[in-house]
């Protein structure tokens, strides 16, 4: 099952699950969110990107693992936390980076910025920066897959934050009832902004929660990109094949602030450090160091793959012209005539 | 119908039934969702025999879930459905205001006009059956101060029954508001009505001394307090909005030029609410034509109350608009 879509020259597929060339894979695939993100700080610091900017580095063996997994044609909802899920869904970089610098070539037109990646023709549906108001868009997504008799699901990203929410609960509950062809993929970070998991929630197992609805749930090792790969194409598999919706709860962390703006004063520095000694690139590499024979020069090549890439992105992104503020009030209502 | 009983006049409610069910009939991507729809008929009896005409999946009940189900609505729309969202009224859509305002309204813009939700929302709104604040309450102002949807407020049974096609032919998201108080008002139907217009107000009685500006439950009232003033020979126009947002404020406008007089009725609160934006596009717009400031009659600032006394203290009547009329004139 490949995920590239036809129209994605700019990389090549990925090679099939389980071998040395997939590991390969998965790692440059990590490291181009990786770079990407590192690369946005430096844009940020040089008053380039404004505004929020939500920064998933540690978390990227979620948007990495998960991808595996799906199909150009399932569908993607998610937070304004998204660039790793923008990037690993095949959102050229460039699209992705003009986005932030605000260029009319980025994926919504610099209407959205980082929090609002949009790129219907991969079927990537945001973006949403209201913790939990993308979930119950995305049941009827899945809900519309079901209807039609499409064999496809639809994959929902949101954080421990979100289970909090009326709207994760209603959608979990309406989901098991109709049986929707729905991946509730949470991505437990441990924090909501800066309140821990158990400040926010009084039943801290999450996916006891979730199985509480009925839906099918379980807990994964969020910083092991193969281990979620392996959970995900499992119940992704399930979900096809009409077992209703499940939730995974993969367990990560963020290395930085929850935003640019965050001076981070609510984590003790010494859990950051340990969280590191697991960092999901480090993981992977020394496994295929252990297994593969991968070595310094195996990974400088990924590297300057990966390098080369995000140069020509950010030349590319910095090349896109602006909307002309005449255009304002394009796209508040759909173009007279058109009847999609 | 049999013997010598005539066939009984039908309601606003079989209007919008009667709309539904050719919707329904006509494209297979429509359905209906919402609180009671099906099994029930619905809340107000709208739907009332469509769950055994079109099965669960067409006429599907969901959960007390109105974020949610509101919310699915926009993935189902986005996915290339014709979901018709059936919201009880009003005060409930609050709970459902995450996704009609940050989803509904504002995913196409915010993806660069790539994500067009075409979705139509119905829910009630509106005082005058003493069911106390909160299932009383016009909202239907804040729904139109909205850029992103088209908000609709059929008053009569033909824009009842022929708003619905256009509003799900509409690219963008469309919330219509059917006034609680109007579901058993019988009407005959006009043999030759036609799909509605949805960017034009209607002249709904021609006059020639001040124009009454209303919408959905009002417009009875206006029309009758019209009445009252013709037999104090003032002819009083009678505009019906119809079309609360994109307003067509020209339909207005040409009026207030014809009569130079304006009242304005609306349920909903007089602060900040849907009067006081068609009164300032007069303002705006029409000031020359004016020989009178612009009157308004609107619902009190007051939560709407239970007791029938209160409520009708609440909420706008004839007198009030009649009275209002007259100061205009003068
Ligand atoms: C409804 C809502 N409330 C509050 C916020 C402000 N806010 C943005 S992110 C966030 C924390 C969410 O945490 P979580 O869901 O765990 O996701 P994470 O940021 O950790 O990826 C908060 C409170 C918001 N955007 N939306």
């Amino acid at each position: 099952m490949t995920r590239r879509t036809a129209a994605d020259p700019h990389r090549g597929s990925l090679g099939p699950p389980g071998g040395r060339e997939h590991r390969h894979d998965l790692l440059r695939e990590m490291l181009r969110i990786r770079r990407f993100e590192e690369r946005c700080v430096e844009l940020y610091s040089a008053g380039e990107i404004r505004g929020f900017v939500h920064l998933c580095i540690g978390e990227e063996a979620v948007s990495v693992g998960v991808h595996q997994a799906l199909t150009p044609e399932d569908s993607v909802v998610t937070t304004y936390r998204e660039h790793g899920h923008a990037l690993a869904r095949g959102i050229p970089m460039a699209a992705v980076l003009a986005e932030m610098l605000g260029r009319v070539t980025g994926c919504s037109r610099g209407r959205g910025g980082s929090m609002h990646l949009f790129d219907v023709g991969r079927r990537f549906y945001g973006g949403h920066g209201i913790v939990a108001g993308g979930i119950p868009v995305a049941a009827g997504l899945a809900l519309a897959d079901r209807m039609r008799g499409r064999p496809n699901l639809t994959c929902c990203f949101f954080g421990d934050g979100a289970v909090a929410e009326g709207e994760f609960h209603e959608t979990a509950n309406l989901a098991a009832l109709w049986d929707l062809p729905l991946l509730m993929v949470c991505e437990n970070n441990l924090y909501a902004m800066g309140t821990p998991l158990a400040r926010e929630h009084a039943q801290i197992d999450l996916a006891a929660r979730a199985a509480s609805y009925g839906l099918v749930a379980w807990a994964v090792d969020g910083m092991d990109v193969l281990a979620v790969e392996r959970a995900v194409r499992r119940a992704a598999q399930a979900v096809r094949e009409g077992a209703g919706p499940y939730f995974l709860e993969l367990r990560t962390y963020r290395f930085r602030a929850h935003s640019m703006y965050d001076p981070d004063l609510y984590r003790d520095k010494a859990e950051i450090e340990q969280w590191k000694q697991r960092d999901p690139i480090t993981l992977l590499t020394d496994r295929m160091r252990a297994e593969d024979g991968f070595d310094d020069a195996g990974l400088d090549l990924v590297e300057k793959e990966v390098s080369e890439e995000l140069e020509r992105a950010v030349e590319e992104a910095g090349k896109g012209g602006l909307e002309p503020p005449e255009d304002l009030l394009r796209f508040v209502y759909s173009p007279a005539g058109e009847r999609p | 119908m049999t013997g010598a009983k005539a066939a009984r006049e039908p309601t606003y409610r079989d209007a919008l039934r009667e709309a539904l069910r050719e919707a329904l009939a006509a494209d297979e991507r429509v359905f209906l969702m919402g609180e009671d729809v099906g099994r029930y008929g619905g809340a107000f009896g709208v739907s009332l025999g469509l769950l055994d005409e079109f099965g669960p999946d067409r006429v599907r009940d969901t959960p007390l879930s109105e974020s949610a189900f509101v919310g699915a609505g926009v993935g189902a729309a986005i996915a290339g459905l014709r979901p018709i969202v059936e919201v009880m009224t009003v005060n409930f859509s609050l709970l459902a205001l995450d996704q009609i305002l940050n989803n509904a309204a504002t995913l196409l813009h915010m993806s660069g006009g790539q994500v067009a939700v075409p979705l139509v929302i119905r829910m009630t709104t509106g005082a005058g059956r003493q069911l106390a604040a909160q299932h009383s309450h016009s909202l239907e102002g804040w729904y139109a101060h909205i850029p992103g949807i088209r908000v609709l407020a059929p008053a009569t049974l033909d824009d009842a029954r022929y708003m619905l096609a256009p509003a799900l032919a509409d690219p963008d998201p469309v919330v219509i508001f059917e006034h609680g108080s109007l579901y058993n008002v019988t009407g005959t139907p006009d043999p030759g009505a036609a799909p509605v217009d949805l960017d034009s107000a209607a002249v709904r009685r021609a006059g020639s001394d001040v124009t009454l500006i209303t919408h959905g439950g009002s417009l009875g009232k206006a029309l009758e307090a019209a009445e009252r003033l013709a037999t104090d020979s003032i002819e009083a126009e009678v505009v019906d909005l119809r079309t609360l947002r994109p307003l067509d404020d020209a339909t207005a406008l040409a009026s207030v030029a014809r009569t130079h007089r304006a009242v304005v009725i609306d349920e909903g609160w007089r602060t900040a609410g849907l009067s006081a934006e068609v009164a300032a596009r007069i303002a705006e717009q029409g000031f020359y034509d004016l020989d009178a400031p612009v009157e308004r009659v609107c619902g009190a600032e007051v939560p709407v109350p239970y007791a029938r006394q209160l409520e009708e203290a609440a909420l706008p009547q004839v007198a009030g608009i009649v009275a209002a009329a007259r100061r205009a004139v003068g």
